[in-house]
């Protein structure tokens, strides 16, 4: 947080006996997981990549539960220091990474020649790494205020043609780093009055990229951000610059590689999605079942209170753009609530919290009850507590639970937390700012379910309406990302491109269809996906068929495919495929198509087709209203 | 710190950076000596020597350093007692 390392992360015990155990474990991939989660320094994050390297020479390692992933480098000056640190920052979220450096300064033949290196390798993944010097190194100190904007336009269009270029011809997600301000200033303060100054060029940029990026698609890695945060020489070392063209510093290496892992995981749908917060010492001062409502620390009038309020704060800020909110404490359930409900200086209210859960049971068993009631994976939720017996028990017994190390100041918690860019996104949708409130109404409805005995009865109370539309441009950007992200209820787990999914808007073969589903506790937003394909004149193929799981067991379904037949009926088609095809994480989709009455036709090695027959469909009527939208 | 000391701790450093807990130190080994020692592994122990001492190589320093012997003398140097 304020050092560029992995400051959240748990010191690793034991080091090199842990390290000496790897080769001849059971589950090797796991242990190196294991070992990527703790506070690796430079060398001995480019010491578990060899490891990696050798134990996993010639195949993949057998568990893997997500995508794996080619990653091209381009850069201008040297990476490959840093190569080490992006495979292991994957090897941190589970993801297997290869990865191809260009010959730097030849990005850009590599990128025009079809018979490249670069273009064999089939990258997923392009990363823009270039250094200051070989960006804004050609603007004379002398030029004027035009040459200098007319130099300005240039470099900014050379990246934007780089850009297309990557997503045309590679058609991978495009990531851009932005431009370490390495020049020095030769005014000062007010740096800008000198067209010609470097150090503002960079600045200008910088600020350029963030709406060229935007408009683009293209992610940024925003190693800007990292140096107001660490400083410039903790990134960059101009000895090392001179030695080795390396822009950014060794000792850099693990946390760059983290940063550019973030933004891999967050395409994959692998951002956490939870905050769940301990109450005593974390979001206030002193133990409430002890001290009091009166005896707590928190609020105005004491540093340490304002601290609480500063953690509380950022919780609440990450509630309103859409990361969920729950409490998980060891306290009498009255004594907890009472302080939301009645201490006038708590920011966080009741209602931002999404699962309350405040007993004396054992943490891992609450944080299980907090992903199953929210219908989330377990490897989506954070974990913060002040205890480190608490933060100690649930990494042992739930690993894939993150859980930072907090620092001993309540003032650094918040900090600490966001430096480690759990939440990280490629984008924020409507949805986004909206979902947190989703999950809350979500988990009423569980409430509400645990308590109604009749579920048709139940459904029914709930009046629902599910409205449809054919893809369009404006839902184009929440169509990438359910897609994307979609992991359990998810037929196919085909991922696509913002670029892939224009081009279905558009094609006559190619029945798309977005469901939104609204109901008496509000609107779920943008909810199921549906892709499909004439592939003989009467019939047609599903490509893709997903659903959030927030509507899990609510028969949308049902309604789904009563709305696909009716579209298809009208185009001609007379049988629909279907097809299953299993991933470590779809098993609740196993039987979807024949719950809905298709028949098993084949099995294939990719997974199990089924056929409908138009005209023996009867739709059955369920407690779901369809309107197109 | 005296050679004496500096020894154990920069052959730490070595064995971990080549992954070879056999290989031991002399103060003439040299790059051809050891598998793998290119210019990346030297900028891997050149910084994980720097942050084991809390030192700093110069540009100078890095230039001339070509044996181990060249490692200990300027480490010796930097943290306070040059032989």
């Amino acid at each position: 947080m304020t050092s560029s390392s992995l400051d959240w992360l748990p010191p690793c015990e034991g080091w090199k006996e842990a390290v000496a155990r790897i080769e001849t474990d059971a589950d090797p991939w796991s242990r190196l997981i294991a070992l990527a989660n703790t506070r690796l320094s430079a060398s001995q994050t480019n010491q578990i990549d060899r490891i990696r390297a050798k134990v996993f020479s010639h195949v993949r390692p057998d568990s893997l539960t997500t995508r794996p992933l080619r990653l091209a480098v381009l850069s201008s000056s040297t990476v490959s220091h840093l190569l080490p640190a992006i495979r292991v920052g994957a090897l941190r979220r589970g993801i297997w990474v290869e990865t191809y450096e260009a010959a730097f300064g030849a990005y850009h033949q590599e990128l025009l020649d079809s018979a490249s290196a670069l273009h064999a390798f089939a990258p997923d993944v392009v990363l823009f790494s270039f250094d200051a010097p070989h960006l804004v190194g050609a603007l004379p100190v002398s030029a004027s205020q035009e040459v200098a904007d007319a130099f300005h336009a240039q470099t900014l269009e050379r990246l934007r043609v780089l850009w297309a270029l990557a997503q045309d011809r590679l058609q991978g997600l495009v990531l851009q780093q932005t431009i370490m301000p390495v020049a020095l200033p030769l005014v000062g303060g007010n740096e800008h009055h000198l067209a010609g100054s470097s150090h503002h060029a960079i600045a200008r940029l910088n600020v350029a990229l963030r709406g060229a990026a935007r408009a683009a698609s293209v992610a940024l890695v925003a190693l800007d951000d990292q140096v107001v945060r660490h400083g410039l020489y903790a990134w960059y070392d101009p000895v090392w610059w001179l030695r080795a063209k390396q822009e950014i510093a060794p000792q850099a290496a693990p946390l760059y590689g983290d940063l550019v892992a973030r933004l891999m995981a967050a395409d994959q749908g692998l951002s956490k999605k939870c905050l769940v917060l301990d109450l005593d010492n974390t979001l206030w001062g002193g133990v409430v079942g002890d001290d009091g409502l009166g005896g707590i620390v928190l609020g105005q009038g004491s540093a340490e209170g304002e601290a609480y309020v500063s953690v509380q704060t950022y919780a609440r800020d990450l509630s309103t753009r859409g990361i969920i909110l729950a409490i998980v404490s060891k306290n009498d359930e009255e004594n907890a609530l009472a302080v939301f409900r009645d201490h006038p200086e708590m920011v966080l209210r009741r209602d931002d919290i999404a699962v309350f859960l405040a007993n004396w049971d054992d943490k891992a068993q609450n944080l299980r009850r907090v992903a199953s009631a929210l219908g989330i994976g377990l490897d989506a939720l954070v974990f913060v507590d002040d205890n480190p017996f608490e933060r100690e028990l649930v990494r042992a017994e739930l690993p894939m639970v993150a859980v930072p190390e907090l620092p001993e100041d309540p003032a650094l918690y918040a900090p600490l937390i966001a430096s480690a860019g759990y939440f990280e996104a490629l984008s924020v949708t409507a949805e986004d700012r909206a979902r947190a409130s989703y999950y809350r109404s979500n988990a009423e409805r569980s409430a509400d379910v645990a308590q109604a005995a009749d579920l048709p009865a139940y459904l029914a109370s709930l009046a629902m309406t599910l409205s449809w539309r054919p893809f369009d441009d404006v839902g184009l950007n929440r169509i990438v990302q359910l897609v994307n992200k979609t992991n359990q209820f998810n037929l196919t787990t085909r991922r696509t491109t913002d670029a892939e999914a224009r081009v279905l808007v558009e094609d006559p073969e190619v029945i798309g269809l977005q469901f939104r589903l609204v109901d008496r506790f509000g609107d779920n937003g943008m909810i199921g996906v549906i892709v499909a394909r004439r592939d003989a004149s009467d019939t047609l193929t599903i490509e893709n068929w997903l659903m959030s799981c927030r509507v899990l067991g609510r028969q949308v379904e049902a309604a789904m495919l009563e709305v696909l037949v009716q579209v298809a009926s009208e185009q001609g088609i007379r049988h629909l495929i279907g097809c299953y095809r299993p991933s470590a994480k779809n098993g609740i989709v196993a039987k979807h198509y024949e719950n809905l009455g298709f028949t098993a036709i084949a099995d294939a090695s990719d997974g199990t087709r089924y056929r409908l027959d138009l005209e023996s469909y009867f739709p059955e009527g369920g407690p779901i209203k369809i309107a197109r939208g | 710190m005296q050679p004496d000391a500096i020894y154990p701790l920069l052959g730490e450093i070595f064995r971990e950076v080549f992954t070879d807990p056999t290989l031991v130190l002399t103060p003439d080994t040299k790059s051809s000596d050891v598998a793998g020692w290119d210019s990346g592994r030297m900028i891997e122990l050149i910084v994980a020597a720097e942050t084991e001492f809390g030192i700093r190589f110069t540009t100078r320093d890095v230039d001339g350093m070509a044996r181990v012997a060249d490692f200990v003398r300027l480490i010796a140097q930097k943290t306070g007692s040059a032989p």
